[in-house]
């Protein structure tokens, strides 16, 4: 094995025990670049009694797992975190750090990244070396593609959300060293998670979801946005939304899809009032029949979907859904 | 006294954003004059000084680092009802990444010099990384918490916040001085009044450049910036052959629920 190159790593995350998907799927990616240019891949996980997520991590293809196992660690902590992952990339300068776009990823790479002194892609969607074995970190922008490189500073970082790449397949049989860490005691302690409370999210799931119906910011106002909400309702879908219906303020952040929110994989999805912008477009992955419904017939929308209507939706929507409503009673009476 | 410092961005207008296009043949961007706003969750952050303002004694800095166009946005904050603006300008500053933009403001926070708490929204709407806030606190050598949606307690040096965590939250305790990113969820940003635009008259806003910041021209900017674009690709999007339903409203969503019902939806 070469060894012009050092590990690909991946910050790996739990909860309550539990890998994060995005962990798994992020090891399988550094396998593959791993690979590529002849080095090993490890991960650093934090928790508390977590020897059989860091096994998992193993299984999926890491070479080895960095394990920090101690109950201050059981929960995010911003200055632990950081400084284990900064002291432990001082020490093994790895090529590159991939991170999942969770919550705690969005803050913890930026905070490794400056303490680093090197550039972090934010959710990518595609990870490719060039001829020179430099890391293409590509982003959907501007209805393109860009590849985004670090070519002079090391570590290469990079975050991806959740759904993006596949979960490899574990492997039981793969062996793994697992190197367990010291854990810092002498930090500033300025900043402290008291507690991270989780609650079982209401309605449908968007990420498991047959059918979805997504709004934008052409709902209009809260009561269009309503309209779209009712939509999801009587078709038993999900409700998922772009980044201008958040910044509205009508949709919670949980629902937004796309680059920066979550991917999708609906067999349906149903876009009303947005206009096919590529943040949102790119976090649909194979939906079987797409519907759009947009007053503006030039609407890019319209050149990525199956069926189009071009209606004002704050009126098409009241009849679409008087309409299913009867479709339904009328189902059932016949039942 | 509670210094506050927020940090906003002059962005293309988020409604008309999606008209940027990348040029399939020269790769470059075409911008179709897309006019520059306030970034929209800078507006929220904003506000949050604001809020603090009408319960303690504070003074609100914002900065910005722009073109000079930028100026506009700041001068919005202004009559918005903060009290003295920066804008950092100037065109060794182009082509900043998140990290070269934190750096740089930064150094725009240490000039100022007083700051009890930074304010930044949780993203740009054109960026997108989220990596500016927590990236100033490094720099600044400050804790941060980011996504946050509810200050609970911020009587005194020791704050405790909600962040936002997917389903749930994060109750962080953080001393000041401090950086927190904002998510749209911690307030209602209140919208420009007449009587703010005028008293905004009489403010100033501080034009620095490079020069007057003190960094060398290697550590901002493009050559400051650890992450380029090495490429720029025009994608071959997903199309799709679309069939418009058409006629009266009735007859489409006639045949829209027919199409619903052969997809199994209904």
């Amino acid at each position: 094995m070469g060894t012009d190159h050092r590990a690909v790593w991946v910050i790996a995350e739990q909860i309550n025990c539990h890998l994060q998907s995005v962990s798994l799927q992020l090891i399988g990616q550094a396998r593959k670049l791993a690979d590529q240019l002849g080095t090993l891949v490890e991960a650093i996980l934090l928790g508390d009694k977590i020897e059989q997520p860091a096994r998992q991590l193993i299984a999926a293809g890491a070479d080895r797992v960095y394990l920090g196992n101690a109950p201050e660690l059981e929960v995010y902590q911003p200055e632990l975190y950081t400084q284990i992952a900064v002291n432990l990339a001082s020490e093994q300068q790895p090529e590159i750090i991939l991170i999942g776009s969770t919550d705690m990823g969005r803050e913890l790479a930026p905070l490794v990244a400056a303490h680093l002194k090197t550039g972090l892609t934010a959710h990518c969607i595609d990870f490719v070396l060039d001829k020179e074995l430099i890391l293409e970190q590509r982003i959907p922008a501007y209805g393109g593609l860009l590849s985004i490189v670090c070519p002079e500073k090391r570590p290469q970082m990079a975050t991806a959300a959740k759904g993006v790449f596949a979960t490899p397949e574990p492997d039981d049989s793969r062996t793994g060293e697992i190197v367990l860490i010291d854990i810092p005691t002498d930090l500033p302690g300025r900043v402290k998670t008291l507690e991270i409370i989780r609650e079982e999210p209401q309605g449908v799931p968007l990420e498991t979801a047959s059918t979805i119906v997504a709004g934008g910011a052409g709902a209009g106002d809260i009561d269009g946005w309503k309209d779209i909400c009712e939509l999801a309702a009587v078709l038993n879908a999900a409700l998922g939304s772009t980044r201008p219906a958040v910044d509205e303020g009508w949709a919670e952040l949980e629902t937004m899809i796309g680059q920066s929110g979550k991917m999708v994989s609906p067999e349906v999805y149903i876009g009303v009032g947005l206009s096919g912008e590529q943040q949102h477009m790119v976090g649909i992955v194979g939906a079987r029949v797409m519907v759009a419904i947009n007053n503006d017939d030039k609407s890019p929308i319209f050149e990525q979907v199956d069926y189009g209507i071009v209606d004002d939706c704050r009126k098409f929507l009241p009849a679409l859904i008087e309409q299913i409503k009867q479709y339904e009673e009328k189902k059932n009476t016949c039942e | 006294m509670l210094n506050i410092v927020v940090c906003v961005k002059a962005v293309p207008d988020p409604k008309e954003a999606c008209n940027i296009k990348i040029d399939p043949d020269t790769k470059t961007l075409l911008r179709c004059d897309v006019p520059l706003v306030l970034n929209p969750l800078d507006k929220h952050a904003m506000e949050a000084a604001l809020q603090l303002k009408a319960q303690f004694e504070a003074r609100i800095s914002v900065l910005s680092m722009g073109p000079p166009e930028a100026g506009n946005i700041v001068k919005e904050c202004l009559a918005l009802g903060a009290d003295q603006g920066y804008l950092l300008s100037d065109p060794a500053f182009g082509g900043a990444d998140a990290y070269a933009t934190a750096f740089t403001l930064a150094k725009g926070i240490r000039k100022i010099g007083s700051f009890d708490v930074i304010f930044c929204g949780m993203a740009s709407s054109d960026g997108s990384t989220e990596w500016v806030g927590p990236e100033i606190a490094t720099f600044l050598g400050l804790p941060v918490v980011t996504l946050v949606k509810k200050i609970v307690e911020c009587k005194g040096a020791s704050w405790i916040v909600k962040a936002s965590v997917e389903n749930g939250y994060r109750l962080a305790q953080v001393k000041l001085p401090a950086v927190f990113t904002v998510t749209r969820e911690l307030n209602t940003p209140r919208t420009l009044s007449f009587s703010g635009i005028i008293k905004a008259r009489k403010k100033d806003i501080d034009h620095w450049s490079l020069d007057e910041l003190g960094v060398s021209s290697e550590s901002v900017g493009l050559k400051g910036s650890p992450t380029i674009v090495s490429e720029l690709n025009a994608q071959e999007e997903n199309k799709r052959q679309v069939e418009i339903l058409t006629g009266t409203r009735e007859e489409k969503t006639d045949m829209l629920v027919q199409k619903l019902v052969e997809a199994g939806v209904i």
